[in-house]
């Protein structure tokens, strides 16, 4: 039995805590009179109990916390519909250039032209690769994403003066896409895939009318395949009034190769996260700017950045607008690791990450295609979804396999998602990783396929050279323990 | 080669062939001809690492940013110390480059962090329970009150008129779908008034009142006194407050309120210009359930050894679908690290010591300030580090004047309040030394002359 990677370590770091450590420093107070501005009544009467380490403490604490950690520098992350690639490390060094992470958001604009001017150039940037004609850079995630856009399609549809309650999404749809649309205030309606995880044009037609607001749609789908009749679907929602939103998750598969804009979509969002390389941080931040088409232009979230002349503003006159999803204007410092990328790839770069995304994901369809059942058949887009049930019927579920991975070395592919396939294994292994890499993932992949016939004890019993075994979830749920309590 | 990709052509060649394909090409024949792009992207050429570099620094050289400039904005952002440990802690490839926890045994690492994070936040606002993060300051108080109108099944919040206006913004965004309506309490002395407060929160409509301390204007509000209103009406207190300050100022819970909120910058995120933020947000146990975002939980693994997993996952949007508590999937877990480590480091006394220099310096800036001739404060009322000045001349002129001597004077209110087209709103915190508050005294003075 292979040995735990990690040397135990289970501190937390208020059990490091001795009182009166210390591991700051600040200079003196150097102005006259203490805090007698700051009556009685509003002071703090206990104070907070905070870890008292030094600085040392501190950084041998996270250090070993995070080699508990897998994370793209450190192992394969074939987390499908994450888009797990390599964050490029110059992106990190201009996020950080003086002029952008020390800036405060409420510098006059003559102060802030530099950030104003990226903003604005990668709006266009990003417009031009969606072929959307304009963006707005402001919500926080893919998610916030989602609400603004839908949000403009509601004003724009009450605009002229139509009450439509009703947003169509598919089955095979990410669990914000409902989420997003409930709060947007419609009533979401789900529509039927085909087992090729494509819509069901029939069934999408029958739900048609003049109720509906809008369709929401992932392109690629969750399976990673193109919708072949794509623009035949936007032209049937227009022609009943329907607008139609791409969810763009999937957008790192079609980079220079389809626009969501020529396809007939009215609104996409990205994940900036995905597509345009900004670390996932642990789960974020994320940056999820929205595209839109013009009729949408007078309902984006203000303010937006404009460019007069050679001076760049933010306009906050816009009367139409849906209002704001941020106290500012976007997660600034993932905007410009966005630009950093754009700029370093080129429009020929783009292409090839999208090209390479698509092979490498073929790959390992076609290398796993033998001991595991495909989702729906090739070629795949960027991601490639496979299903468990043959291991299944030896009692080995896909996150038992997921399980099995870790002690192989790699993270796990996305599991039980998307929910029209079961026992679903989503791998999506983008264009940054090696075919040595690819090669590696799936000789594991084959091994616990078979192991799952001889030797399905090994499964059930993995991961084992993780810092922790497999974890009670019931305990947690049940007997929630949310903070330490010493 | 392009140097993130890693794919050379032979290798390309070979994983065809394995594919049984003749191309790439080919590969990607569903996609109809009338939807493909017919030619190539029009953006700029790639750029080579150096050449980018130089073109990214003279973009952020045309930035008046705060180690070149004496920083008094606030107004949600603010310039406090970030210790240099953080940024070597955050970059650790392990943690930078991982995602959500969905494998905990292969994420203890930022799942432990998260559970410290969760502790301290908690203790900070004197709450049971904080979750894993939410967006910003402005999003955890729109998400805090869709979670009250849930929780009481009603449909009003009542907003003091203290709270940030771009909170609020956000806000009336988030309440449009539910159709929740704000209403607003007028602060005319710069805090709540607490009568006008009394009269419109009702006892049968009201979700909750919120209120923000300190507030936009930097006063402090009366927490225990606007608890006792919601709480007789059977609506919940939700009130914002910046973690930063609570090392000083008391702790939220324990005057009272249901739901704290807050943006979390202050406590070792950088401002970058206004995002990636922090959402803070905490609450009382008996509403966990109801709670947007992640929340982290301790349990045990097969041999019994503590482990930490994502909990209570039924509120959310990949399981609950269009039913979920709120539709946030991603939070801010990099930036929550930020504020973990920030804390740790910290501690007890550092917080107290932020606090009580930032109080202190601001005091003594209000007091040089408006010993000038037609200065004065705005308000009346107690402030902690932030002040609105009214002001004899434009305050954007004085903005515009002010910035060629490298100071960054305040945030004119002009925008966000008509009325208060005469302030300038002044944040000091303990970054700010005593010369560069003379310096911003004297300048000032020859500004309003």
């Amino acid at each position: 039995m292979a040995h735990k990677a990690a040397p135990a370590y289970d501190k937390l770091v208020f059990e490091l805590s001795s009182p009166g450590r210390q591991g700051y420093a600040l200079p003196a107070n150097d102005v006259p009179g203490a805090a007698d501005g700051v009556p009685a009544k509003y002071r703090r009467t206990i104070p907070a109990a905070l870890p008292e380490v030094s600085e040392f403490d501190v950084v041998r604490h996270y250090s070993r916390l995070s080699r508990m950690n897998y994370g793209v520098d450190t192992h394969f992350y074939p987390l499908g519909s994450c888009t797990m690639k390599y964050n490029p490390k110059l992106n990190e060094d201009m996020a950080r250039l003086p002029g952008f992470i020390a800036l405060h958001p409420l510098a006059p604009d003559a102060a802030s032209q530099g950030a104003l001017t990226l903003m604005y150039e990668l709006g266009r940037m990003l417009s031009e690769i969606a072929g959307m004609d304009a963006v707005s850079l402001q919500p926080a995630a893919g998610a916030q994403g989602e609400l603004a856009g839908v949000l403009m399609i509601r004003a724009y549809h009450a605009s002229r003066g139509e009450k439509r309650t009703k947003v169509l999404i598919p089955d095979s749809a990410h669990g914000t896409n409902p989420a997003s649309t409930a709060l947007a205030g419609y009533e979401v309606i789900e529509v039927k895939s085909t087992r090729d995880g494509e819509v069901e044009i029939d069934d999408l037609a029958r739900h048609l009318d003049e109720t509906v607001a809008a369709f929401m749609i992932t392109v690629p789908n969750t399976l990673g395949n193109f919708e072949p009749r794509i623009i035949e679907i936007t032209n049937l929602c227009h022609s009943k009034g329907v607008q139609v939103y791409m969810d763009g998750a999937n957008l790192n598969a079609i980079l220079g190769i389809a626009r969501p804009g020529d396809l007939g979509f009215d609104v996409c969002h990205f994940n900036l996260h995905k597509t345009f390389t900004t670390p996932h941080g642990g789960g974020g931040p994320g940056a999820g700017p929205v595209g839109i088409k013009a009729h949408l232009e007078p309902f984006l979230p203000t303010p937006v950045v404009v460019k007069n002349g050679e001076v760049y503003a933010l306009d906050w006159k816009r009367p139409k607008s849906i209002g704001k999803l941020q106290a500012f204007w976007g997660n600034f410092g993932m905007l410009v690791r966005a630009y950093t990328y754009i700029r370093t790839m080129g429009p020929d770069g783009l292409r090839a990450v999208s090209d390479n995304a698509v092979l490498n994901a073929n790959y390992v369809m076609k290398r796993l295609e033998q001991d595991y059942d495909l989702a729906a058949p090739g070629p795949c887009m960027h991601e490639c979804v496979v299903s468990a049930r043959r291991q299944k019927k030896h009692g080995v579920t896909a996150m038992d396999i997921a399980k099995r991975l870790l002690d192989l070395g790699f993270y796990a592919p996305s599991t039980y998602f998307p929910l029209i396939v079961e026992e679903a294994l989503m791998i999506e292994p983008t264009e940054t990783e090696s075919k040595q890499t690819l090669d590696a993932f799936c000789d594991a992949m084959i091994q616990i396929a078979r192991e799952a016939e001889r030797a399905p004890d090994l499964v059930h019993e993995a991961p084992v050279t993780t810092p922790v075994r497999r974890l009670d979830q019931t305990k947690a749920a049940r007997e929630p323990d949310l903070k330490w309590t010493g | 080669m392009q140097r993130y990709l890693a794919n050379t052509p032979a290798e390309q060649r070979a994983m065809l062939d394995t594919i049984g394909a003749p191309s790439i090409e080919a590969l990607l024949a569903r996609i109809p001809a009338k939807a493909r792009l017919p030619r190539a992207l029009d953006l700029p050429a790639a750029a080579a690492e150096l050449e980018l570099i130089r073109e990214m620094r003279a973009l952020a050289a045309a930035n008046a940013d705060v180690n070149g400039y004496a920083c008094f904005l606030g107004g949600g952002s603010y310039d406090h110390f970030v210790p240099g440990v953080i940024n070597h802690m955050i970059l650790r490839g392990e943690f930078f480059t991982a995602y959500t926890p969905y494998q905990p045994e292969a994420s203890q690492g930022t799942l432990r962090t998260i559970y410290e994070y969760q502790t301290m936040m908690a203790e900070l606002t004197g709450m049971d329970v904080a979750n894993a993060s939410i967006y910003d300051g402005a999003s955890s108080l729109a998400e805090a009150a869709l979670m009250a109108a849930a929780v009481t099944g009603r449909s009003d919040v009542v907003l003091a008129a203290g709270v940030n206006p771009l909170y609020r913004r956000v806000t009336q965004t988030y309440c449009d779908g539910p159709r929740i309506k704000l209403r607003t309490v007028a602060a005319p002395d710069g805090t709540i008034d607490l009568d006008a407060a009394r009269k419109l929160v009702d006892g049968t409509k009201t979700a909750a009142l919120v209120i923000q301390t300190p507030n936009f204007y930097g006063c402090l509000e009366d927490v225990a006194a606007a608890a006792e209103i919601a709480h007789a009406a059977g609506a919940l207190l939700v009130v914002a407050a910046d973690p930063v300050n609570l090392g000083v100022l008391e702790a939220p819970g324990r005057l009272g309120a249901d739901i704290v909120v807050g943006e979390g910058q202050g406590i070792g995120v950088p401002m970058s210009f206004g995002g990636p933020s922090l959402g803070v947000f905490a609450a009382k146990k008996a509403l966990v359930r109801r709670m947007p975002g992640r929340l982290v939980g301790a349990t045990v693994d097969l041999d019994g050894q503590r482990g930490f997993v994502l909990t209570l996952q039924t509120r959310e949007q990949h399981i609950r679908r269009a039913k979920a508590t709120s539709n946030i999937c991603t939070n801010v877990a990099l930036c929550a690290l930020m504020a973990t480590i920030y804390v740790a480091t910290m501690g007890t006394q550092g917080l107290i010591e932020v606090g009580e220099q930032s109080a202190a310096k601001a005091r003594y800036a209000a007091d040089r300030l408006t010993s000038i001739p037609g200065v004065s404060l705005r308000f009346p009322a107690p402030f902690f580090k932030e002040f609105a000045l009214k002001l004899p001349v434009s305050p954007d002129r004085v903005v515009g004047k002010l910035l060629k001597q490298r100071i960054l004077a305040g945030v004119p209110l002009k925008r966000f309040d008509r009325a208060l087209g005469d302030c300038l709103l002044v944040a000091v915190t303990e970054k700010r030394t005593r010369a560069e508050i003379d310096a911003f005294a004297d300048a000032l003075r020859k500004a309003v002359a």
